[in-house]
């Protein structure tokens, strides 16, 4: 149980790193698990000052496998969870991302993006992981994933990355990058009662597992976590509603795939979140995350000159936001894609927009900086001529 | 038998009436040594949370065991399982997992677990190859049998993994083969009840892929060939290391007391709340 006096109400002038700590802290996490990375630290560094006083733990860990593993432990052992790395942590991480997906399990990882691929430029900020993380684990799966664009929303997203987490039964993913992860700005942390916070369901006692339904329900089936006698059987391997392995019947293998599929795209209105300024624009810039700031910098500019540029972000990268995206492409006569790497989101764009508007992508000058709001209006200006 | 069936059957999960093992398994030996012990602690299924990885032995507690049990992906149970420690301090976690599961792909957990003392029980069946896979080499594999992925002969040396767990900071380390229940029983009662890392490493039989490439034959010559090579730890510390070749030195290697993990972050937590 996570201490009430913990929540570090008012405003203050942080890291989006510390701000990140202190939405898990504001979120109840009681279980942290973590391997030093640039420029993800300060999140865990933080944490482990932070969490034992709130009546948490904090695990440093072998590797980042062993991170991932024992968060998904301790979610099962009834822990809020969380880990936080960098792209090469995801890297090492996957497997048992999948895993979690695989037995439905509750669990924040926070991603601080760094300049890749391998080792890269650790303390250099890249969208290096956005389609890793949606789609590196092997198999076929969704995931939610969140893009935060300032430290204060590194406060706010990763409170809403534990809801989403426990109210769906997932993982959530906090893209950051090294950029907001170590700017400082305003950081507002509301009061206690203004947090809101959702909490996992748990069965009803007195069933065993043959006789309820611990998995593969699109409603979300309440999560038997260990302790409290309900003798759950937990596995990642091809497993029927009871969480029994079963890997011989195609019937059991087509729902132990598709139903946490369906769990997340059924409730996408309530999972997807766009921020829109569109309105009677020709030129669209779509983007996420740090990018964003930029974006709106440059649609302010181009107003000035006379020129008609809205923004549509998207705040959920994972689900896609692809009817959001649709409906800007059906408004505005061209699209441009702004995203500090060569475009890994773009082809998504694209595939929902080409058949409406042009769709161009334009990643920042040098790659690893933020995109110039001249640079991305002179790209504008030659676009529509 | 009488007409309620094995006397340990209580802790299988009802629906279960199969297993997968292969006929001539050293799992039967190690499952009933598993819940003798249990059993003989006057524990019952809801004091444990039970963790495997992938391979046969993982296959012991996932799905056979009436209790809460996560069946994880290779190498990993233990990392997974030190979660689950440090979220239920109080209950008994325990790790059944095989030789290539927890000394190859999951090797850095395995020392890691006993470094940091944590208070796991971790039944080790080392049977000296994959068995699940088709016989392939181990880390356990002795030098210079020919294996599947060793057609020509092993040319790699073999961890000894009672010592090496001992070395690594373990509380409690036993030995024990499947031509020794009962010792093998009271090692794993030992485990249990020992606060911090635990290991019982299970020379076990595999007579379908061991027993092709090593000519030991079935699962009655494995047994004979434990009896015959088994040398007590302490008769082992007299005998030189040439008259040890090709013996499995069985025993206790370690029986210690010292801080463990989940109770230390029970006494930082109390102790920061009363500072707070």
């Amino acid at each position: 149980m996570v201490h009430k006096t913990s929540v570090l109400t008012g405003t203050h002038f942080e890291m989006g790193n510390w701000a990140c700590a202190e939405g898990a802290i504001a979120s109840g996490c009681t279980f942290v698990a973590g391997y030093p990375i640039t420029p993800a630290s300060e999140v865990v560094n933080r944490l482990a000052e932070r969490i034992p006083k709130a009546g948490g733990i904090f695990l440093q860990t072998e590797d980042e496998i062993s991170a991932i593993c024992s968060a998904i432990g301790a979610s099962w052992a009834g822990c809020i969870s969380m880990t936080a790395t960098s792209g090469p942590g995801i890297s090492l991480m996957q497997e048992n991302i999948g895993f979690a997906v695989a037995t439905e399990t509750p669990l924040v990882i926070i991603d601080v993006q760094r300049f890749g691929p391998s080792t890269g430029v650790p303390s250099v900020g890249l969208a290096g992981d956005m389609v890793q993380v949606a789609r590196g684990s092997h198999g076929d799966y969704q995931i939610i994933a969140l893009c935060p664009e300032s430290p204060q929303e590194m406060f706010d997203l990763t409170i809403q990355a534990f809801n989403l987490a426990e109210k769906y039964r997932v993982p959530v993913f906090l893209m950051a990058d090294a950029f907001i992860g170590h700017m400082r700005e305003q950081v507002v942390i509301p009061s206690e009662e203004d947090i809101i916070i959702e909490s996992r369901k748990i069965p009803d006692h007195g069933l065993g597992p043959m006789e309820r339904q611990d998995f593969l329900d699109v409603d979300v089936a309440p999560m038997p976590i260990f302790g409290l006698g309900y003798r759950a059987h937990v596995t990642s391997s091809c497993h029927d509603e009871h969480g029994m392995r079963n890997l011989s019947d195609p019937s059991v293998m087509h729902r132990y795939l598709i139903r946490p599929i369906e769990k997340i795209l059924k409730y996408r209105e309530d999972i997807i979140q766009i921020q829109a300024d569109y309105l009677e624009a020709k030129v669209g810039l779509v983007t996420y995350g740090t990018v964003s700031r930029s974006a709106r910098a440059a649609a302010n500019l181009a107003k000035q000159r006379g020129l008609k540029v809205g923004t549509l972000r998207m705040i959920t990268c994972w689900p896609f936001p692809d009817k959001e995206i649709r409906q800007m492409a059906e408004t505005v006569d061209y699209m441009l894609v702004l995203e500090n790497n060569n475009g890994q989101i773009y082809p998504y764009v694209k595939a929902e927009a080409v058949h409406a508007c042009r769709v161009d992508f334009l990643r920042p000058q040098t790659l690893g900086q933020i995109h110039e709001p001249d640079y991305i209006l002179a790209y504008i200006e030659e676009m529509i001529k | 038998m009488n007409s309620e069936g094995h006397p340990l059957k209580k802790y299988i999960r009802k629906h279960i009436t199969k297993t997968t093992m292969c006929p001539g398994c050293g799992n039967g030996i190690v499952t009933q040594a598993i819940l003798r012990a249990i059993d003989e602690l006057g524990l019952g299924m809801n004091d444990f949370v039970f963790i495997s990885g992938i391979g046969c032995s993982a296959w012991i507690p996932s799905p056979l065991f009436d209790a809460d049990t996560l069946h994880t992906t290779h190498g990993r149970p233990i990392a997974f399982a030190t979660g689950v420690k440090l979220g239920l301090p109080d209950k008994h976690i325990m790790v059944v997992s095989g030789d290539g599961d927890l000394t190859a792909i999951g090797g850095n957990h395995l020392i890691h677990a006993a470094r940091r003392n944590i208070d796991l029980t971790v039944i080790l069946i080392n049977n000296g190859i994959y068995g699940m896979t088709g016989g392939q080499t181990a880390p356990t594999t002795p030098r210079g049998l020919k294996t599947i992925t060793n057609p020509y002969g092993t040319l790699e040396h073999t961890f000894d993994i009672s010592p090496m767990v001992s070395a690594a900071g373990a509380s409690y380390v036993a030995r024990w083969t499947t031509y020794h229940p009962r010792q093998m029983t009271r090692a794993i009662k030992k485990g249990i009840q020992k606060k911090g890392f635990a290991l019982i490493e299970s020379v076990s039989q595999c007579p379908v892929q061991y027993g092709r490439v090593s000519k030991i034959g079935k699962a009655v010559d494995f047994l004979k060939y434990f009896k015959e090579n088994s040398i007590k730890i302490n008769k082992a510390k007299e005998m030189a290391p040439q008259e040890l070749k090709g013996k499995i030195i069985i025993g206790e290697f370690m029986n210690t007391t010292k801080p463990e993990l989940a109770e230390g972050w029970s006494h930082l937590k109390c102790h920061l709340e009363e500072r707070h």
